[in-house]
């Protein structure tokens, strides 16, 4: 039996969800940039708000909030839980 | 010996340096406020120890300059210990970067900062659990309220002179992502989420961020403090200035206006009054209530809402930090480009925020416009510099093509400011103003006056007369002018004595004291960010940068000129 795992953006998540990341598309670059910030691969965060006008994805993970740019917002991987 | 304070940005690394060595590090409740570090020498327990700032990281592996600048600290200086302060009520990814130092094999404490916050959202810390398993001293901490303060130096100074290495029970692994796992376990084994009470903290941002409520609470916000700003600015200008004028005259009577002596003593009294009447009593409720917003958490907020608009501009969203600094003043605004990671975009923000008007030009712009032509005007001039500076971001992009990596910002939680930082932060920059830049103000009306006196002034006005008259502005506009360079306060105070020191709206016509004050506040960046940009950026950067504002200064000025007139 095959089991199907939908991968999305981070863009792509609807408010209030919870989703685990899974990849950086942009590859090693971004990824050493959001470890400075403390995210990782495999870590869990909720989309909190979507700001406006093409404004920044607001999520939190661990505990902070971070603001995202879309731009980034739309290379990160993540699994819906 | 020498202690250092090592933590994630935005942790109270520098609430805490001031608490012990008194106001000398800027703080304000976003990250990358601190892009340099700052000593002090400070007595613990009946001895000497030199306390160091540094910026706050998230890991030393980081890779703008802030973050390279910690590295570099800790690995060339002589450090006894470090203090690792974290905020306890992020102690997950705090754990990130004191496991990392930990593996430096340095004599560390750990100091858990913000206990009453993380009480507040629920959270209780097993501190002595925590420093069981480290093999490190963990100690709570309320540097915002200097509780735990005298126990952590204390702590901080038996442990340098410790000889046996602390042993923990804790393997640290080199690689950064089993780190990071390691710290999540930690946190989860001694940290415990209790009861989460929601308060209105945490109820704000459905307000304050709101896609429609939140641009207008912005709009109220950034209204009141203007008008709180212009509300006790001009009630003391008004008076104090009458007074000073008074006396002025009384004296020039008693010694001649035309004799030396008479131009130096009118010289030195319109310096006095310049930064009596017009500086002081706008410079400190701005600063004091730009420091309130910095404090309470509410300017990355700003930058939230604000950065798809500015993206659509061209603008970089992470610049947004040196343009808020800016407000204040532009060195601290592009000395914090550094944490930026890519040369280019230093380049760039450090050319838009230089375009911000400083709270010298906001005298200037206050003094003169807000006075004269009533407060709505001044925010008219704050809106359209908004506006030039976006349109200027959006050319400059244009040539430099690079993709920009986009905003990345944490959003603070909403933090009651203490009145002793708040006060702090703005004394601090007070002062700056009291010993360097008021004496300079005076210096230079002296200097006017000598100027005038051997009648030299008409010989530098006509040098600049091809600009006065491109702008519609009397040929005595020269010499402010190019004293404004100095100080940008200078251009006003100067402008005053050149005029004769009488009103302004006698002799100015309200358009060209728009168009002067626009030109102001665009044209050269005074000599002090002259030197700024140097040092961050480099000589041909800071020419190109200076260039740079005097053709969008003259074009912004030409633009009020064309365009004020339709209005006024």
């Amino acid at each position: 039996m095959l089991t199907f795992m939908v991968s999305n953006t981070l863009l792509q998540v609807r408010i209030g969800a919870s989703v685990r990341i899974l990849g950086f598309e942009d590859g090693k670059n971004l990824d050493a940039k959001l470890r400075q910030y403390g995210l990782f691969i495999g870590d869990q965060v909720r989309v909190l708000r979507l700001a406006p006008l093409g404004g920044p994805v607001l999520i939190e993970a661990n505990g902070r909030e971070i603001a995202l740019g879309r731009g980034i917002a739309s290379k990160i991987t993540v699994e819906c839980l | 010996m020498r202690f250092a304070l090592v933590g994630q940005p935005n942790c109270g690394k520098s609430t805490l340096f001031n608490q012990v060595a008194g106001y000398k590090a800027e703080t304000g409740n976003f990250h990358g406020t601190t892009v340099t570090f700052t000593e002090s020498k400070v007595r613990v327990a009946g001895e000497v120890v030199h306390l160091v700032d540094l910026p706050g990281t998230y890991t030393l592996a980081g890779t703008n300059p802030a973050e390279a600048e910690t590295q570099r600290y800790l690995q060339s200086r002589q450090v006894d210990v470090i203090i690792n302060v974290s905020d306890a009520s992020h102690l997950a990814q705090g754990l990130d970067l004191t496991l990392e130092l930990m593996s430096l094999g340095r004599p560390i404490v750990l100091a858990l900062n913000m206990m009453d916050e993380a009480k507040r959202i629920g959270l209780h810390v097993d501190g002595p659990g925590l420093a069981q398993e480290l093999g490190i001293p963990v100690l709570p901490l309320i540097a915002s309220k200097g509780q735990g303060v005298l126990s952590l130096f204390t702590k901080a100074l038996s442990q340098s002179r410790q000889t046996v290495p602390a042993s923990g029970k804790v393997q640290i692994p080199q690689e950064g992502a089993l780190r990071h796992r390691l710290a999540g376990e930690l946190a989860a084994k001694y940290v415990r989420q209790g009861e989460r009470r929601l308060t209105w903290r945490d109820r704000l941002d459905d307000l304050l961020l709101h896609p429609l409520w939140g641009y207008v609470f912005m709009a109220v916000i950034l209204y009141v403090f203007f008008q709180v700003v212009y509300g006790i600015g001009s009630s003391i200008e008004r008076p104090v200035l009458a007074a000073f004028n008074g006396w002025t005259n009384q004296l020039l009577l008693k010694i001649g206006a035309q004799t030396l002596w008479g131009e130096l003593l009118f010289g030195l009294l319109q310096g006095i009054s310049g930064g009596l009447a017009i500086t002081i009593p706008y410079l400190v409720p701005f600063l004091f209530g730009l420091g309130l917003l910095e404090d309470i958490g509410y300017l990355p907020r700003i930058a939230f809402l604000m950065d798809g608009l500015m993206h659509r501009l061209g603008l970089h969203g992470k610049a947004i930090v040196p343009f808020i600094l800016g407000y204040g003043c532009n060195i601290p605004a592009v000395m914090s480009t550094r944490i930026l990671e890519e040369r280019q975009d230093r380049f760039l923000a450090a050319a838009l925020a230089v375009l911000v008007p400083c709270s010298a030009r906001l005298a200037v712009v206050f003094g003169l416009v807000a006075f004269y032509l009533g407060p709505l005007w001044a925010l008219v001039i704050y809106l359209f510099n908004i506006l030039v500076i976006a349109l200027m971001g959006r050319l400059l992009t244009r040539f430099l093509p690079e993709e920009t990596p986009g905003l990345i910002l944490e959003m603070p939680v909403y933090r009651i400011p203490t009145g002793k930082t708040v006060f702090g932060k703005a004394w601090f920059r007070v002062r700056e103003f009291l010993v360097e830049a008021w004496p300079l103000l005076i210096a230079g009306s002296l200097a006017l006056a000598l100027l005038t006196y051997f009648n030299i002034s008409p010989a530098l006005n006509w040098t600049l007369r091809p600009v006065t008259w491109l702008l519609g502005l009397p040929v005595e506009t020269g010499v402010p002018l190019i004293f404004g360079v100095l100080r940008k306060e200078l251009s006003l105070i100067m402008l005053r004595q050149a005029l004769g020191g009488a009103d302004f709206s006698a002799i100015l016509t309200p358009l060209q004291m728009l168009t002067f004050t626009v030109f102001v506040v665009f044209y050269i960046p005074c000599l002090p960010t002259l030197a700024a940009l140097r040092r961050e950026l480099g000589t041909r950067p800071m020419f190109i940068i200076a260039g740079f504002t005097l053709i969008v200064a003259l074009t912004a000025a030409l633009l009020t000129r064309g365009l004020g007139s339709l209005f006024l």
